[in-house]
């Protein structure tokens, strides 16, 4: 039985979801993203926002999995301020929907003004929203800066407990800043540009197994679905205990979701749509 | 193991027999990666910073000291502190030309 936290279906097909069924996956948490291309309008991220609470769910209970979701504009497509605030305005009323978690994947991409400036506004209304938060770290030679100038900007923003904080796709060189600050870290299998399984398993020898998880992010690129099963397979052939792979790939996600009353790892009932 | 282990679960004869295949099969690639560039005809005479960041890559992983991983992930780095202007593109590129050259 798993977790993964953050995982993009709506890229997926509903093979995957049988196969992540089948592998002992019960509940995905899915973070509004870049789905590979510019969306032209805020009513395109309307859309979006709807399928990740209205269709996903749906496709998830079919087969046993709990779907929820996190809503906000993704870095790269924020590199416009006014639009940016054109869908931060529909945020609000998306938090209120029942398998929405908080505001997320928010966070930097090539780590630009306009990035930041749209980082802390979603980081206000998480705020005023008592929202959970789920941030993207920038991607290879840019994670270092940005995960910085992140935790610098929830620093002097202030008015969020860290541990309601999740900082994801942490690697060896991040890692020790994030939860030093008393914030949760996620660490992405990704195939190329993230955390192997190999890896991941070294940064929990070496950091401990206490606010951290681990994810697929699976989505439209090179990304595996199954990428949390298969480093459970990592883990125990490492020698780790039952209750340390219990813990990384079940008990801590929960542990940190469920802070939103939102959360479940029970499936609603399917539903013919 | 909620606080960092002492040591790993496996000792060091299991991790290599766990894994030195994997590696090995790695280190070959990286190998006739480099082979295949040095065929290869060239499109001007100036070195790609992204090969010099691999080559530097390379001793740091031969060195004989803790967290070589951390490390090289530090060498590629953007070493800035503030944020740019203006993004340019939506693709990082891995390695940053300033660490390497
Ligand atoms: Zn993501």
């Amino acid at each position: 039985m798993y977790i993964d936290p953050h995982i993009h279906m709506v890229s997926r097909t509903t093979d995957d979801y049988a196969r992540m069924a089948a592998a002992g996956c019960v509940a995905v948490t899915e973070p509004a993203f870049w789905a590979g291309f510019d969306r032209s309008s805020a009513a395109g991220f309307h859309d979006y926002f709807r399928q990740l609470t209205e269709s996903e769910p749906r496709r998830a209970a079919a087969y046993g999995i709990a779907h929820h979701a996190w809503i906000c504009i993704n870095p790269k497509e924020a590199q416009d301020h006014g639009f940016a605030r054109e869908v931060m305005s529909m945020i609000p009323d998306f938090l209120s929907r029942p398998n929405v978690l908080g505001v997320g994947e928010i966070g930097l991409n090539r780590n630009c003004k306009t990035e930041l400036a749209v980082f802390e506004e979603h980081l206000e209304i998480a705020a005023q929203h008592n929202s959970l938060v789920l941030i993207h770290t920038p991607h290879l030679e840019d994670k270092l800066k940005g995960t910085r100038l992140i935790l610098d900007a929830i620093t002097a923003h202030g008015k969020i407990n860290p541990q309601r904080i999740l900082v994801d796709h942490v690697e060896e060189h991040t890692v020790r800043m994030v939860l030093e600050r008393g914030l949760w870290a996620g660490m992405t299998l990704y195939p190329d540009t993230k955390c192997t399984a190999a890896r991941a398993v070294d940064i929990m020898e070496m950091h401990g197994t206490e606010r951290i998880w681990i994810n697929s992010a699976g989505d439209w690129g090179h990304s595996d679905p199954l990428a949390v099963p298969k480093a459970v397979v990592s883990m125990r052939a490492r020698g780790h205990t039952a209750a340390d792979i219990h813990k990384i790939s079940f008990e801590n996600p929960r542990a940190f979701l469920s802070q939103s009353g939102n959360f479940s790892v029970v499936a609603p009932r399917p539903t013919i749509s | 193991m909620t606080t960092p282990a002492d040591k790993p679960p496996l000792d060091r004869k299991m991790l290599i027999d766990l894994g030195f295949i994997d590696a090995r099969a790695k280190v070959l690639d990286i190998a006739a990666f480099l082979d295949r560039l040095d065929r290869a005809a060239s499109v001007n005479t100036s070195t790609d910073f992204r090969i010099d960041a691999i080559r530097a890559a390379l001793a740091i992983a031969l060195e004989n000291s803790p967290a070589r991983a951390e490390r090289i992930l530090q060498l590629w780095s953007d070493p800035t502190t503030e944020p740019v202007e203006r993004s340019d593109g939506k693709a990082a590129r891995g390695a940053h030309p300033t660490r390497t050259t």
